[in-house]
């Protein structure tokens, strides 16, 4: 694992290696959710309580799952920017957190679209949806954060720090929103799509889960390229001044 | 003792600030720094006291008789006075002896006092420190040095807001401490004048002294 | 611990000489706790349900205002420079600094809350737990909050960002704290509320200086 990682390191190596990579992982992405849609909307069978409004669970539950798996690799980006000082955790770090942001907001929005034909009402303080509605304030501090500081380096360690802090949190929230949600006993207990999970339902599911999964990896090599480009972008700039500031110095000397 | 730079690099906020600077300086010498603002004098002298990380190249303090980390020998009094404006004069001073030097044999009131003395801010023990004039602020910032023992001082242009008189008092101390063995190291873009002292210049060249 | 010590009897006399900061945070607490009332009507038997909620609410609000300056004034004025060169590691300085917060800010906070419950037509028997949740699970609040006010010393938006990445992170003293006084009131097991409650007061004294004391040494560079 560390010879591979550090043969990503290099930068140049990173861009030439996605640049390759990308387009059959888009691919594949496209390919998998294709299928798995096919799979939730023509083969799963209707829910036994709430119809087909059900079958948005196909994309709600992959969406938290995938929300989860993001802020897992934005802390292990940090912890290998704080301990490994690896060149492209925080490039990795920065490109992940709207991302992720985006798989919370998409799981509360389907969770919401759910729960009107299925608890009558557009949201409900259940733990999951709590517990979802809370890391989606983490990741909103993670790029409110880092968007306040001009400093980037400075802005890459502190973003790092909140992350782990964030991701130590992260069960103890779970665990005493769960815990505050038995106290109070929902009116409604949400089961997935009835008593136990038939494989009809769980085939489709993890072929979306896998499909949310490859499309994850897509957008976030994507979106790394992306910010190296804005680095080096920022970096050819900041020597054009400097450049100018030089010519002008000794313009002046003359 | 004797602290040791080695190849030292330094960048701040991406720009590189001090590129392969040496030196070495024993017991009882002392270093001006000058250069115009923005050649990395602070830079130094920060990372000297262990507040930044160098980019390359080494720090190190030689002693045998003594293991303490460099940030803990040192004295530095930065371009802030570190004063407390709701605390009066010898509150301020009172605390920062009891913080840097927990000898409690040594923290007894002649020695504030004599600290005070030293830079002639005794007639305003009493006083809130936040009254002070940027000059008298600048003396308590400096009367640290007297207050507590670190045979090593770093100086971030002591001298500004300081009238002749005053300066005079901060020589005298950089002088008496040196004198005693000390170390110290200021930075500065007013002429300040030490006996004995090594200087390097930054931004033009980088030297080894 | 003589370094510790004066540290920390400096800052607390400095929030004494500042008076006007503690002021500030118990009268925001008086007023968020009005303004309940207010909006939602005088209705005593809902106010009565709903306060150890707001009450805690509000003192979690109170005390993110003043915490964006543990380290501020410190930074500001060169002060941490010096008090890195002390004895003490960063952490510790850390702990001294949110230490001082807790007893001349939370502890205060804490103990204005059953005056407010009275506002509130708090229950009777609610009122010594309320009192014993705010003085377990306030040391919480400082100890992660001074994380985020080391996070935030040199953000734009400082007041307003530290409040967003904190409020989070207060949700299981929240938690917790409710379901004590709950508990204690009800007839379920009092216990286990208080020593989740004091298990993550604890684990904020000794974790959050670590997270705190990285961010200000990345401050400093």
């Amino acid at each position: 694992m560390q010879t591979f990682t550090q043969r990503l390191a290099n930068p140049t190596k990173f861009m030439d290696l996605s640049a390759r990579l990308l387009p059959w992982v888009a691919g594949f992405a496209a390919a998998i959710l294709a299928y798995g849609i096919y799979l939730a909307f023509f083969v799963a069978p209707p829910d036994y309580l709430h119809g087909e409004i059900a079958r948005i669970m196909f994309v709600h539950v992959p969406s938290a799952w995938l929300a989860m798996a993001c802020y897992a690799l934005i802390a292990i980006s940090a912890f290998g920017l704080l301990v490994f000082r690896h060149p492209l955790a925080d490039v990795s770090a920065k490109a992940a957190a709207p991302i992720g942001a985006a798989f919370t907001f998409l799981a509360l929005f389907t969770g919401s679209l759910w729960g009107k034909p299925a608890w009558g009402t557009y949201w409900v303080w259940d733990a999951r949806l709590t517990s979802v509605l809370i890391l989606f304030f983490l990741y909103l501090g993670l790029i409110a954060l880092r968007s306040s500081i001009e400093d980037e380096t400075l802005a890459s360690k502190l973003t790092a720090i909140l992350a782990l802090v964030g991701i130590v949190m992260l069960p103890i929230i779970k665990f005493s929103v769960d815990w505050g949600n038995t106290l109070h006993q929902p009116s409604s207990v949400v089961k997935l799509g009835g008593p136990t999970i038939h494989s009809s339902i769980l085939t489709p599911l993890l072929v979306m889960g896998a499909g949310f999964l490859v499309l994850f990896v897509a957008m976030h090599l994507k979106a790394m390229r992306n910010e190296v480009l804005r680095r080096r972008v920022k970096a050819l700039q900041l020597a054009e001044v400097a450049r100018a500031q030089a010519s002008q110095v000794t313009a002046a000397a003359e | 003792m004797l602290l040791v730079a080695e190849n030292l690099v330094l960048s701040r906020g991406g720009r590189t600030v001090i590129d392969g600077l040496s030196m070495r300086l024993g017991d009882g010498e002392s270093l001006l720094l000058t250069g115009a603002n923005g050649t990395g004098k602070t830079t130094l002298l920060r990372a000297l006291a262990g507040f930044l990380s160098p980019v390359a190249g080494e720090i190190r303090i030689e002693n045998e008789n003594d293991d303490r980390e460099l940030g803990e020998l040192c004295h530095f009094v930065g371009h802030l006075d570190g004063i407390k404006p709701h605390l009066t004069v010898a509150e301020n001073l009172a605390f920062w002896a009891a913080y840097l030097d927990c000898d409690a044999s040594q923290n007894d009131a002649s020695r504030l006092a004599g600290a005070l003395n030293k830079f002639e801010l005794a007639a305003l023990a009493d006083i809130p420190a936040g009254y002070l004039s940027a000059g008298q602020k600048r003396r308590l910032a400096l009367s640290r040095l007297a207050a507590a023992h670190r045979p090593l001082w770093l100086l971030d242009e002591p001298s500004v807001s300081l009238d002749t008189a005053s300066v005079a008092l901060l020589v005298n101390a950089v002088s008496a401490h040196c004198a005693e063995g000390g170390i110290a190291i200021v930075a500065t873009h007013l002429p300040l004048v030490f006996e004995n002292v090594k200087e390097i210049r930054l931004g033009a060249q980088e030297n080894a002294a | 611990m003589n370094a510790f010590l004066s540290l920390v009897a400096r800052d607390l006399r400095l929030a004494v000489r500042q008076g006007g900061a503690i002021g500030t945070a118990l009268g925001f607490y008086l007023i968020v706790v009005t303004m309940l009332p207010l909006g939602l009507g005088a209705d005593l038997n809902l106010l009565s349900r709903i306060a150890p909620g707001v009450l805690w609410i509000a003192l979690l609000l109170s005390a993110l205002l003043s915490l964006g300056r543990v380290f501020e004034s410190d930074y500001e004025d060169g002060s941490l420079d010096v008090l890195v060169t002390g004895p003490l590691p960063l952490e510790l300085v850390a702990v001294a600094k949110a230490l001082a917060h807790w007893i001349s800010t939370s502890v205060p906070l804490a103990l204005l809350a059953p005056v407010l419950g009275i506002l509130l037509n708090l229950e009777l028997l609610a009122y010594p737990a309320l009192v014993a949740t705010m003085l377990i699970g306030t040391p919480a609040v400082s100890f992660i909050g001074a994380v985020g006010a080391a996070l935030t010393l040199r953000a734009r938006r400082g007041g307003l960002l530290i409040a967003l990445l904190v409020l989070p992170l207060y949700v299981p003293t929240l938690v917790f704290g409710i379901a004590a006084i709950s508990a204690t009131l009800g007839p379920d097991d009092a216990a286990a509320p208080f020593l989740i409650l004091t298990a993550i007061s604890l684990g904020s004294m000794v974790l959050g200086p670590l997270a705190a004391a990285a961010a200000l040494r990345a401050q400093m560079q």
